[in-house]
């Protein structure tokens, strides 16, 4: 891997750019691997980047049927946080943001993490309480969290509206929280597994399974039949599709989730400020923009464009929060497809199909668990056991209950 | 913006309606054991193509109604078709 570096910028400065390398190679599928990873999102390349560099399990090939990240890796509002209800979800995801605290040293790539913080405002009395609630619960998961009175949350946020149709009563942020490039985590773990041996496959869409009896054997794609000795699906959106060739089902709901961003301005944001029941969320890129997400299209689609009345209200709640913004013109708007589960927690870890493993149902918040995701993913594959950290995340929770709800328990959606 | 075709009102805007997931699930007998009642309440088809699914004109008429979908491309196959109605066919074989 050509290492980036100071130094080694200025040497290409002073050779003329001729001598860059390629961040990845373009291999033809092999017939056989170790393990085969369906989907070359964050999540995908992350587990294979950490069965190399982790386990050493380099025969590793990652199908993605379009290019890498190219779906909700490359889609989200890069919003990157721990802010979680349950012990178990805080672990988790702090988890993730300690890795992601590292990764940019560790991959050597820089993914631009920006520990900005991610305020959350609440509109009435009910909502703070349940907002102390919430940082009460962060804090005694050792995680940080602080209440914020309304001035501080001026303070912080100068262009907010404190008095608008529904008063903004106080807030708590999160100040490890913050962004980070999404397109630039993809890259480094791409660029980090190739590195270490393993197979990026793009434009390979994978059909159907092979398999003998209770076991799949491997994978039958657009670019011909690969076998391995164990696969994982990474598909998010597409996870329902690839399960039901697999021969199982899953408690999921692939629904559309937007993303906007307005025309660059000089800097008027400099932290994540999340509104759960003015439903927006937003924050300014390096470039200038702002990112703007809210609410998912509730059906199922897999169009990955999103009605123009969910962009509408998106922006309606935003200009209440920040009626200056009404003079930006909005750039760009996109859509993933998210699988969302009935408890708004992941589902990660076995399938009732031997050698087949999945990670999905990260629905409106993978993002910030794709180096935890994939760390925890890459053990369990190479130990044909869930890593501790996603015990609670199998799939065999529904059938006894035991769900993690965040959703309901933290009252933000996830 | 999708237009939906209820069975009352005819066609109307999509931000009109309250969308209320699969349709013509059998809710089973309260014998059945833990992994069947599990199926029931979560475990949904969820596939690119044709979905049976439910609809309610929330800001409109109030009525329940099923309709056939394209997931893929929002398209109404068939729409209109209200929730009392026993299902014409099982339409698990849809995609």
């Amino acid at each position: 891997m050509q290492r980036y570096s100071g130094l080694t910028l200025l040497r290409h400065v002073l050779t003329g750019h001729r001598h860059w390398k390629p961040l990845w190679r373009t291999p033809e599928p092999k017939p056989h691997y170790d393990v085969i990873i369906i989907g070359g999102g964050g999540h995908g390349l992350a587990t294979a980047y950490y069965l190399a560099a982790r386990h050493g399990i380099r025969r590793v090939a990652v199908l993605e049927k379009g290019w890498l990240g190219g779906g909700n890796s490359g889609r989200n509002t890069q919003v990157t946080r721990s802010n979680y209800f349950y012990p178990v979800s805080t672990r988790f995801f702090d988890r993730s943001l300690q890795l992601y605290e590292r990764l940019g040293k560790e991959l050597n790539f820089n993914v631009m993490l920006s520990q900005r913080g991610v305020l959350n405002v609440a509109t009435s009395l009910h909502e703070l309480e349940l907002m102390r609630r919430w940082a009460n619960a962060i804090a005694l998961n050792g995680v940080d969290a602080q209440l914020l009175t309304p001035q501080e949350v001026r303070r912080a946020v100068p262009r907010i509206n404190l008095n608008a149709r529904v008063p903004i009563v106080g807030g708590f942020i999160q100040r490890r929280a913050g962004i980070s490039r999404h397109d630039a985590v993809n890259w480094a773990f791409a660029r980090g597994a190739d590195a270490l041996g393993v197979d990026l496959i793009q434009n390979c869409e994978v059909t159907s399974f092979t398999q003998s009896d209770s076991r799949v054997t491997g994978v039958v794609t657009t670019r011909g039949v690969l076998s391995a000795d164990r696969i994982a699906i990474v598909a998010s959106g597409h996870s329902s599709e690839l399960a039901r060739r697999a021969g199982f089902r899953l408690p999921l709901t692939s629904m559309t989730l937007q993303a906007m961003v307005t025309e660059p301005v000089k800097p008027v944001l400099d932290t994540v400020l999340v509104s759960p029941s003015v439903h927006v969320y937003v924050s300014q890129s390096d470039r200038g923009e702002l990112v703007i997400g809210a609410g998912a299209d509730v059906y199922h689609s897999y169009m990955q464009r999103g009605s123009l009345a969910t962009t509408e209200a998106a922006i309606t709640a935003l200009l209440e929060l920040f009626p200056s913004f009404g003079r930006l013109k909005l750039m760009r708007q996109w859509a993933g497809v998210v699988d969302v589960s009935p408890d708004t927690s992941p589902i990660i870890g076995k399938t009732p199909v031997e050698n087949l493993y999945i990670s999905c149902g990260w629905g409106t918040g993978g993002y910030k668990a794709i180096p935890a995701g994939g760390e925890t993913l890459a053990y369990t594959i190479a130990h044909d056991a869930p890593h501790p950290l996603i015990e609670s995340f199998a799939l065999s929770r529904f059938t006894t209950g035991a769900l993690v709800d965040e959703g309901a328990a933290a009252g933000v959606a996830h | 913006m999708m237009q939906i075709e209820c069975p009352y009102c005819g066609l109307r805007d999509e931000i009109e309606f309250s969308f209320g997931g699969e349709a013509y699930l059998t809710r089973p007998d309260l014998s059945v054991d833990d992994v069947e009642w599990t199926q029931y309440l979560y475990f949904r088809h969820n596939l690119k193509g044709l979905h049976a699914e439910r609809w309610r004109h929330t800001h409109g008429c109030g009525q329940w109604f099923n309709a056939v979908r394209d997931t893929a491309t929002h398209q109404f196959v068939k729409s209109g078709e209200t929730a009392d109605q026993p299902p014409q066919r099982r339409i698990g074989e849809i995609a």
